[in-house]
């Protein structure tokens, strides 16, 4: 039997968010899958014709419901198990809106998740790191039926675009919950990179003093186009906004580029990082672990550094 | 009695270094320090906290494993919980197995709110919060830090990939935590003492109506890949040449 995939489209009302492009790439690793891509949303339209785009997506599917203007896992999960009928895998997401979904879903399907998936080795045999990614465990499904998985954006590139699939719209009858209520999202605004799909990053720590000693990374980031990151401790300081941490609670990001700033190197912040194509740290203590993984490693006065460096590209 | 339940699991405290073994069966854990979980920590300073505010009357804690997560459901009463429950189970224990297990300690307590770490740093699942509520029926909240209960209802901020998210939920709820949400407190020698005397109930999962089932197998075990470690360089011009030279910038 040949996989049927259904892909829980992340987005915030008018843009696809890129995470599901690289859900897209995880299920076409399985040859002959037939992806469909749910969009659950208060007015579908433009969301759904940026999923029919993405190479490799066969159909998708609308679910337009007032309720779906905010992405509520109590209210978006009772309509996707009414989707998940046909389909042998259900996979969204590892990010805060897949995380908080996914496992719901899989909870009200009575179905088994594998989280956090980095390859998938067959319709039932999975990748997934464990222990802050200290270990890599293989699991398979040890019965027939459906699975849920969370999508470890940071192990697969974007599906391309150029495809157009069909756009249908679903029916779902369903009730829904008014027991969760959204309030409100504050986000800083910035002109700056997604953290999440940018190709260059540039993050700071505890070094970096307060959030006063961050300006020197975002005037750095905005000359060579970069997202600013942040680590726990420079976050816990209050340096940083929580959406600016990367690592094994934050975000795991995988761009071509990663400058380390004053940032020790924990383990858990490491495990944000792995994926990035070259490392860059910079850190006044030269045994700090992140020399360890970096590939260009340069000990100093980051307030002195980094402003050289602005100089010089 | 207004409650609250935390649910708590004995994991590989966050310090020791994690080792897989070399026949790929496992990871080593055997002499190694063991601790609750630091988000389920955070779980049991916040329901001890609104108990403290008087928002809640009792504070219970639970676990789901064997007989040594006694250790923990002790610890965690001298931190301050009133009273333990213990699910006697072995092996490998999957989120929906737990999830029905708490399910079933819900039906007994009745609990106002259920507080779990969003995720146990062992296995990395973040799925028995989510799993819970969805079983349960009732409203969940994710990766929270921060937490106001008045009356019947719960405002909560999420941390979110966007920023901070607030939900309003009805109580009963799932509530499960982010780091930023507080800072556990220590335990004090006395309390140790003290936590000696309260109550620390055991059932089995049987007893409770529960199947051990297994939906999954674990395969095999392994290191990851190790990135090669790099050159150091001597100043800024350096730095930027070689990057210009690789085209990073």
């Amino acid at each position: 039997m040949s996989a049927k995939i259904l892909i829980v489209a992340e987005h915030d009302g008018a843009r696809l968010n890129a995470s599901t492009a690289k859900c897209v790439s995880c299920a076409r690793a399985l040859e002959g899958a037939e992806i469909v891509v749910a969009v659950c949303a208060a007015d579908a339209a433009a969301v759904a014709a940026q999923a029919a785009q993405l190479a490799g997506v066969s159909r998708v599917l609308t679910v337009e419901n007032p309720a779906n203007a905010h992405a509520l896992a109590a209210v978006l999960a009772p309509q996707l198990v009414a989707l998940a009928g046909p389909f042998t895998h259900v996979l969204g997401p590892s990010t805060t809106f897949g995380k908080d979904l996914m496992a719901r879903v899989a909870g009200l399907l009575d179905v088994p998740q594998i989280s956090d998936i980095m390859a998938i080795d067959g319709p039932s045999r999975f990748r997934r790191p464990i222990y802050a990614g200290n270990a890599i465990l293989t699991v398979e499904l040890a019965g027939e039926g459906k699975v849920v998985g969370t999508v470890r954006t940071a192990s697969f590139e974007a599906a391309a675009t150029g495809g157009s699939a069909p756009i249908e719209k679903a029916t779902v009858n369903v009730e829904l919950p008014t027991h969760t209520r959204f309030v409100s999202v504050s986000a800083a605004k910035t002109d700056r990179p997604d953290l999440q799909t940018a190709r260059r990053v540039i993050s700071g720590g505890r070094a970096l003093g307060s959030a006063e000693g961050f300006k020197i990374l975002y005037s750095l980031a905005d000359k060579i186009g970069a997202a600013v990151g942040a680590s726990r401790a420079a976050v816990d300081a209050g340096y940083a906004p929580n959406e600016m941490q990367v690592g094994q609670t934050g975000k795991i990001i995988a761009p071509e580029l990663y400058m380390a700033v004053g940032i020790s190197g924990a383990i858990q912040h490491l495990t944000g990082i792995k994926d990035a194509r070259t490392i860059v740290a910079i850190n006044k203590d030269s045994e700090a672990p992140i020399f360890e993984v970096a590939d260009f490693g340069l000990v100093g006065d980051l307030f002195q550094i980094i402003p050289e460096i602005e100089k010089l590209v | 009695m207004k409650r609250i339940l935390v649910g708590i699991k004995r994991v590989v405290d966050y310090n020791v270094r994690i080792r897989v073994k070399p026949d790929g069966s496992g990871v080593a854990t055997d002499g190694v320090k063991m601790s609750i979980n630091p988000f389920d920590e955070i779980a049991l300073e916040e329901a001890l906290r609104i108990k403290e505010r008087g928002g809640a009357e009792e504070v219970l804690v639970a676990t789901v494993g064997p007989a040594d997560c006694q250790q923990q459901l002790r610890t965690a009463l001298a931190m301050g919980a009133d009273r333990a429950l213990h699910v006697q189970a072995d092996g490998v224990i999957e989120p929906l197995v737990v999830a029905r297990a708490l399910l079933k300690l819900i039906e007994r307590e009745q609990p106002l709110l259920v507080i779990v770490g969003k995720q146990a740093i062992d296995d990395d699942n973040g799925q028995t919060g989510q799993a819970l509520a969805a079983l349960w029926n009732r409203p969940q909240a994710t990766y929270a830090s921060k937490l106001e209960l008045s009356g019947t209802v719960a405002r909560v901020t999420r941390e979110v990939d966007a920023g901070l998210e607030t939900l309003e939920v009805d109580l009963p709820a799932v509530i499960s935590t982010d780091l930023r949400l507080n800072e556990p407190r220590y335990v004090k020698l006395p309390d140790i003492m003290k936590a000696k005397k309260k109550p620390l109930d055991t059932f089995t999962l049987e007893a409770l109506g529960v199947t051990p089932r297994r939906q999954l197998k674990l395969v095999k075990f392994e290191p990851p890949p190790q990135r090669q470690k790099g050159i150091r360089v001597k100043d800024p011009a350096e730095l930027v040449a070689a990057l210009k030279k690789k085209g990073l910038l």
